[in-house]
């Protein structure tokens, strides 16, 4: 059953048209993130759905009924700020029970539905406090726990983490999957970092301009993305790219023929040859390019080599130990599998 | 190395004990200004207490210290019925004034600065525009106004044109702008309507201003002259202010009863001042530690 649907969304700023029709299904109990530059829509997408802003196009439905036309607090949705929105003149008691101020509930099982939901994270003892006098990481969980006291059909986050030390995003990162594992609520996240977005979500939707890149598993969007977009946003150090064409129907990396064949696609058209940096086998014995190293990024396990070479720079992850060195010149294969081609000019993956 | 040579020499010694002294002139010059300053703001109150000690004929006697110094000023003060109803009057101006200024200057800020609407910025633009205008100006507007809508002579008529201020409703718009538009939404998403919003979300953010705000709105309505003297004639609806400029007779002025009372009535003002200079230090010791 789908939790959450958009169906050709749409929002503009007077004339600057900035969500182009988004569609999308989200499961009950699903962890969904989007993912995208600054300025991709995300956050407007999210802001959508919570009823902060309204939809100039398509409908929105959550649990089943479109609430196009409802207010905020009548969507069943919760959702955490960035920059957490915890009330600064209210204990972490009073800001947690804020969001049950509408509930119908007794007072009782209001006052336990706060002690549950201090419990999950970890907050008993700081009910009292106020948020001054609390760390960047306990308000932000003070901030979740005003949204997951009113046990909503929808949790919507709008960039939680990045207020955050890395540390400590790492930390969050884990314990706000945990907590999902744990309550089950559906959840839309929304950041700019594709770590979080591949470490936290069972799918990623990714970004950019007003419309949806891809849509899948973290596992899908990396191994096969859709476009050149999704392919170097996702995965850190990005994918290298090259410019490549069809000659003879093989596929031409500079002199070197790659081990593909794409019968369908016409001889001459130009492509880009798309390989990650994990995927480059170093001293290779049957190379598809070779580079000098002109700079190393030592990161412990493993060292990241910048190369130059005739088709442009070339990033390779190397072993952490005895990686190459700077100067040398080496030689990298690739496995056809691990070879992505895309359409030079609509940036479309060619399958 | 030797022991010796991480001694400090004897000259070193010296140097150390003479650099704390040093002070520039410019210190000096800056102490000298603050003095001429701090002195300029306290004579006239110290004036005012010289003067209220003193005997009528001593009054122009510029001593500072009266020869027969006699507290015989605030007992006639005191005793005299009609202070105790200018008081009262002043107190209930203030109060009033004060309460609404706080009330709908906010309201009115918070509007302009967190919704969009069309014609807000003209609104407030013309709200501005008004601090243009002097007092003296508009005095002769009030008082046609007052006069048919029947509210010469009454506290409707002394507190109607102070009950909201320009400069209030830009205070609190600027301080709106601080608080962040993500607190507001929050408040929106947990089911609250727009006025409980601000009521229990953005107000006791802005309390420093509010305080500020309740601060200068209450010294203004406190001290205000003209405006009360033009619009109240029955000495029984006099604020403190004009009441005490009436004191004496055609004749003579009562400097020593005048300033008696000025005495007596400055002491409402340092109460309001100290208990709202809490909120200020307090909402500055706060905003401080917000991440």
């Amino acid at each position: 059953m789908a939790n959450l649907t958009l169906k050709d969304l749409q929002k503009s700023y007077g004339k600057t048209e900035v969500l182009h029709g988004i569609n999308l299904e989200v499961k009950d109990g699903e962890f969904v993130v989007f993912v995208g530059p600054s300025g991709c829509g995300k956050s407007t997408t999210l802001r959508l759905i919570a009823g902060l802003e309204d939809a100039s196009g398509g409908d929105i439905e959550i649990g089943g009924r479109v609430v196009n036309n409802l207010e905020p607090r009548d969507r069943d949705i919760a959702m955490v700020f960035q920059n957490y929105a915890i009330y600064p003149h209210m204990s972490v008691k009073k800001n947690i029970a804020f969001g049950l101020r509408t509930s119908k509930l007794s007072k009782p099982e209001k006052e336990a539905r706060i002690q549950d939901v201090a419990a999950i994270l970890d907050m008993v003892d700081l009910l009292e406090r106020k948020p001054n006098q609390l760390s960047g990481g306990q308000r932000q969980r003070v901030a979740i726990g005003r949204a997951m006291v009113r046990d909503p059909a929808v949790f919507l986050f709008d960039e939680p983490l990045s207020n955050l030390d890395a540390q400590l995003r790492t930390q969050m990162r884990l314990e706000i999957k945990k907590l999902h594992q744990r309550v089950g609520n559906t959840i839309v996240f929304v950041t700019h970092d594709q770590v979080e977005a591949m470490t936290m979500a069972d799918r990623i939707v990714i970004m950019k301009g007003g419309h949806i890149q891809q849509v899948g598993p973290p596992e899908q969007v990396y191994r096969t993305p859709a476009n050149i977009f999704v392919a170097q946003f996702i995965g850190a150090p990005s994918m290298n790219i090259w410019d490549g064409e069809i000659k003879g129907g093989r596929v031409m990396l500079g002199d070197v023929a790659l081990p593909l064949s794409l019968a369908h696609v016409k001889a001459g058209t130009p492509l880009k040859i798309g390989v990650r940096p994990d995927d480059l086998q170093l001293g290779s014995a049957d190379p598809i390019l070779h580079g000098t190293v002109s700079l190393r990024e030592p990161l412990g396990p493993e060292t990241l080599l910048y190369l130059s070479s005739d088709l442009g720079a070339v990033i390779v992850r190397a072993p952490g130990k005895n990686p190459p060195e700077v100067g040398d010149r080496i030689a990298l294969g690739a496995l056809a599998e691990n070879i992505h081609l895309f359409d030079a000019t609509s940036g479309e993956a060619l399958v | 190395m030797a022991a010796t040579e991480i001694r400090p020499t004897t000259d070193g010694l010296l140097n150390a004990t003479k650099t704390p002294i040093k002070r520039s002139y410019g210190q000096y010059i800056r102490w000298l200004l603050l003095f001429i300053g701090g002195l300029a703001m306290v004579m006239p109150i110290a004036w005012m207490i010289s003067t209220s000690l003193k005997w009528p004929h001593e009054v122009y006697n510029l001593k500072f210290i009266p020869d027969e110094p006699t507290i015989e000023n605030y007992t006639y003060v005191l005793e005299d019925g009609r202070f105790y109803g200018w008081f009262l009057n002043s107190i209930v101006i203030a109060v009033v004034t004060t309460i609404s200024n706080l009330l709908f200057d906010s309201l009115v800020g918070y509007t302009l600065c967190k919704f969009k609407f069309p014609g807000r910025y003209i609104i407030f633009i013309a709200i501005l525009s008004t601090l243009m205008i002097p007092t003296e100006m508009l005095v002769i507007p009030w008082y046609i106004m007052s006069q048919s809508f029947g509210w010469l002579d009454s506290y409707w008529g002394i507190m109607f044109p102070g009950l909201m201020t320009a400069f209030g409703t830009f205070l609190m718009k600027q301080f709106f702008e601080t608080v962040p538009d993500d607190f507001l939404e929050a408040a929106r998403i947990d089911g609250l309507n727009e006025l409980q919003i601000w009521w229990t979300v953005a107000m006791p953010l802005v309390k420093p201003a509010l305080a500020a705000l309740a601060i200068f709105v209450f010294l203004g309505n406190w001290t205000a002259f003209i405006w009360p003297l033009i619009v109240t004639n029955s000495p029984e609806m006099y604020t403190v202010p004009v009441g005490l400029s009436g004191f004496g007779d055609e004749a003579d002025v009562a400097w020593e009863l005048i300033m008696t009372g000025a005495a007596i009535s400055t002491i409402p003002t340092l109460i309001v001042f100290m208990v709202f200079q809490r909120f200020i230090i307090r909402g500055v010791v706060m905003a401080g530690l917000k991440g």
